[in-house]
């Protein structure tokens, strides 16, 4: 694929590899942006579309060989942030770089108000020039607003105007170079209208000339906004494509890759009988209502892409969070969601088990005896009460049947490995014996070994009948350790797999399209 | 010139995971050692951890007794000291629950002070029986407990600046009921029953500081309620979500802290006979170093009611020592000023090595 630089191209990229220590994160990757145009980027985890972004971004130095051209200028390798602002690179990342307790104007005027020297500056102009901009652009935004009074939509609005003016007053001295614009994954928090206002906006910034490049995992997206569309996997340019002429199917086929090995699905079957918890009109901010089962010994995992509301649902079927409502039951506890707390649902036999290891789950400076031992305490009092002796046996026994290396309930949580501290963690929760276990990413930074032994306990628990619900995005996990998978998009549920279609492609599948159809 | 820079990026990455793989075999190493001496064999390091504070308390006596040996190895100075620190005890206690459950009490000098003046004006001035006077002055300090908690947990105001704010509030409060005088004749009842009985040539009062440390760390080495209050402390989140009232457990720890905080002032009235509207106040620091002092000694790493008993009476010894070499009185300051700061360093140097006991 040898394209010449012409003339007409925004940013040229030739070349470009980076590794890592051994691995390889991006191998000799060209593309080309040309003006006017929204350019799609696509890729799964891992792809090395991050790894692109931050090169171009200046935060890595790419291999020796690389070249990167902005309106057929060289620029100097490792990018420097101040050069590819001056020559009109912007970025707007999923953080979008707001101060939320400032208002609308300060955040606008921040590239300006944070590099130059003003002592004497009026608000009064800026507030009408911020104005004045917003609605060129037809947006209603209040320059005195706080930012934390907009909403989600708005504030990213206001990232790219902002992004987008500070291109325009750098390259003014050069109507030739309208700009190139870098949106990095702006969209998965964005409820669907708001997507639509966004990308009414991208189309105004192109109009004017400006390229865009549209980093996103969400196929449908890209190929409503993007004219063309470059998909890496496994730090390869596997394709670059007209986004008209090519198909949902055929971006998916290109994201996951056909050649890669297929892990077929453990292909539990699902147990048949009365399911044992219920949940109905389960609502919270960015999600539902949704209303799902799970069986007496089932485990039913859930999953989607980032922002698509799933990654919530254990913590607010344990009342952990705010703003929830809707209703289940388990057993013989009918839970209205609003007024659920963690002390009520721990009573009722539900357990919970967050995903932040040393964060939520645990803590890293107590002993792993006292950590893995506090359901229980009051089953371990002894004549003179709580002991250190007492809680250690426990622990002891416990960790020794979750196999926790080392098993020295004496040594701080943090001391384990990741791997470890989460077999010790499980126990805690394991122990009570739960009416209905929460799973949040139950093997994130967990090693293979420790995987499979967490995967064999919960078989185990859910085999005697414990209900069990597993949020997470590893979509190999979840083929192998499932009776059952629901996939969400923008908080509802679009598809649900199982038996012989549930397999890690299947799930990758349904996970990269954001919009519902029928199976 | 982009080529050599790279290259030395490789060779920075290489040399770097290289160290991490070598801190990674030492770690292991690490762990598989202290695995092995958890199981058996005697601890050295932990063991000097433990005792340390009270190893330097009989060091600091011997030197200082090597100078003034009359006094410094006389039975009935350390009787009087003793005695007469009870409160600083009392008040570390106070201090030390909110603090094990991730909460600053600065308010806790000033309660002692409102309840030492609050004792002597009911029992004084308005002439009530000493026994319903002591009842009602703890009661107060459960409610400015209380008032502190209703302020940080509501209003999410962070402890620091609420107890800040309290405690000079209570300031103003002591000046208003005493006129800002001093307050004499209170019972000779509760002088008795702080500083006249004597037991093995101490004050009673030195028993009921014992009593108190005793009970406070049976509560946080052997209750549930003690380990919550430090889960409470440690991971708030974690506590949550392990189904503590967070929030209960952490008013809770602020109400026993008024409380205990009014009872030395109670010991304070007790052992002079009268109140003053201003001395209490000075016991804040001390009560602070004692108790980050405590927190490196006998369970070192976390706030304990033994360590901080050690730790209040190695410091009043030694301003006991330097008082008998005829050092200034400004030296109570400069001892106990250093003496927090040098404490939290060292309890900060050990949670770094070793975040727990």
């Amino acid at each position: 694929m040898v394209q010449r630089a012409a003339h007409g191209d925004a940013l040229v990229i030739r070349h470009l590899s980076k590794r890592f220590g051994g691995a390889v994160a991006l191998d000799d990757v060209s593309l080309t942006v040309r003006r006017g145009e929204v350019h799609g980027l696509l890729g799964s985890n891992g792809s090395g579309k991050s790894t692109l972004i931050k090169v171009l971004a200046g935060f890595h130095t790419p291999e020796p060989g690389a070249e990167i051209s902005l309106y057929g200028e060289k620029l100097h390798l490792p990018i420097s942030g101040v050069d590819a602002r001056a020559k009109g690179l912007a970025f707007v990342h999923q953080h979008l770089g707001l101060i939320p307790s400032l208002s609308v104007a300060e955040n606008f005027f921040m590239g300006s108000l944070s590099t130059g020297h003003n002592w004497a500056i009026n608000w009064r102009a800026a507030h009408r020039n911020a104005r004045r901009i917003f609605e060129s652009f037809g947006l209603a935004l209040a320059p005195e607003a706080p930012v934390a009074s907009l909403s989600a939509v708005q504030q990213a609005l206001l990232a790219i105007v902002r992004a987008y003016e500070d291109i325009r007053i750098a390259t003014k001295d050069h109507a030739d170079r309208p700009g190139v614009l870098v949106l990095d994954e702006p969209t998965p928090f964005l409820p669907r209208a708001g997507v639509e206002q966004l990308f009414g906006l991208v189309r105004q910034c192109t109009d004017q000339g400006a390229s865009v490049i549209f980093v996103s995992h969400d196929v449908d997206e890209v190929r409503e906004i993007t004219d063309r569309a470059t998909v890496l996997r496994d730090g390869h340019l596997i394709d670059t494509v007209v986004t008209a002429d090519t198909g949902t199917e055929a971006f998916v086929e290109r994201i996951i890759g056909r050649s890669m090995e297929r892990y077929a699905g453990a292909g539990k079957q699902r147990k048949a009988g009365a399911p044992a918890v219920m949940i109905r009109d389960l609502a919270a901010p960015g999600l539902g209502p949704v209303s799902f089962e799970i069986g007496r010994g089932e485990i039913l995992g859930l999953t989607g892409l980032i922002g698509s509301g799933f990654d919530n649902i254990p913590a607010l079927l344990y009342g952990a969070r705010g703003g929830t409502s809707g209703y289940m039951e388990v057993a013989d506890f009918d839970a209205d969601l609003k007024h659920l707390s963690p002390e009520i649902a721990l009573s009722r036999g539900i357990a919970y088990l967050p995903a932040d290891r040393l964060g939520e789950a645990g803590i890293g400076s107590l002993p792993v005896g006292d950590n893995v031992a506090m359901p229980v305490y009051h089953t371990l009092r002894g004549a003179l009460g709580l002991t250190d002796r007492s809680i250690q046996r426990h622990a002891a026994r416990l960790g020794g049947e979750a196999g926790v290396k080392p098993n020295v309930p004496a040594m701080p949580l943090s001391a384990l490995s990741g791997g470890n501290a989460q077999k010790a963690l499980m126990a805690k929760w394991l122990q009570t014996d739960p009416s209905l276990l929460l799973l949040d990413e139950p093997t994130q930074g967990v090693d293979v070994g420790a995987r499979q032994q967490i995967w064999d306990a919960l078989d185990r628990t859910a085999a005697a009948g414990t209900p069990i619900l597993v949020g997470s995005t590893d979509y190999e996990q979840l083929a192998q350790l499932c009776h059952r998978v629901l996939i969400f998009s923008r908080g509802q549920i679009v598809a649900e797999l199982s038996g012989s279609g549930l397999t890690k492609d299947k799930i990758a599948e349904r996970c990269y399209r954001s919009m519902p159809q029928a199976v | 010139m982009s080529e050599g820079q790279s290259d030395d990026s490789i060779a920075a990455y290489e040399e770097r995971i290289e160290a991490l793989e070598a801190k990674l075999r030492a770690l292991e190493e690490n762990v598989a050692a202290s695995a092995e001496q958890a199981g058996h064999g005697f601890d050295w390091k932990m063991w000097g951890e433990r005792y340390g504070l009270l190893i330097a308390w009989g060091v600091m006596i011997l030197i200082l007794g090597s100078v003034k040996p009359d006094q410094m190895f006389a039975w009935n100075s350390y009787a009087t000291m003793l005695g007469s620190n009870a409160m600083v005890v009392v008040l570390t206690l106070a201090l030390m629950i909110p603090l094990t459950s991730g909460d600053f009490d600065l308010s806790v000098a000033s309660v002692m002070g409102l309840s030492s003046m609050l004792l002597a004006v009911l029992n004084v001035k308005m002439g009530m029986p000493i026994g319903g006077a002591v009842v009602i002055v703890l009661l107060v300090g459960a409610v400015v407990g209380l008032i502190n908690a209703f302020f940080i947990l509501y209003f999410g105001v962070h402890s620091l600046i609420v107890t800040l704010g309290t405690g000079y509030f209570i300031n103003g409060l002591i000046l208003w009921v005493s006129d800002s005088a001093t307050i004499a004749g209170v019972s000779m009842g509760l002088v008795n029953a702080v500083i006249l009985t004597r037991l093995f040539g101490i004050p009673i009062g030195f028993y009921y500081a014992l009593a108190l440390t005793l009970i406070i760390w049976y509560v946080f080495q052997h209750t549930s309620l003690g380990r919550r209050l430090l889960f409470v402390g440690r991971g708030r989140e974690v506590a949550r979500l392990s189904g503590v009232n967070v929030d209960r457990v952490r008013a809770g720890a602020l109400m026993a802290s008024g409380t205990i905080a009014a009872f030395a002032g109670v010991l304070y009235t007790g052992m002079r006979g009268a109140a003053d509207p201003s001395s209490a106040l000075a016991f804040l620091l001390p009560a602070f170093a004692a108790a980050f002092l405590g927190s490196t000694a006998i369970y070192p790493g976390k706030f304990n009611a033994l360590g901080a008993f050690v730790a209040v009476f190695f410091l009043s010894t030694g301003i006991m020592g330097l008082n008998f070499l005829g050092v200034d009185s400004f030296v109570q300051n400069l001892f106990y000023g250093g003496g927090l700061v040098i404490a939290v360093s060292i309890s900060q140097l050990i949670r770094g090595r070793r975040p727990m006991d």
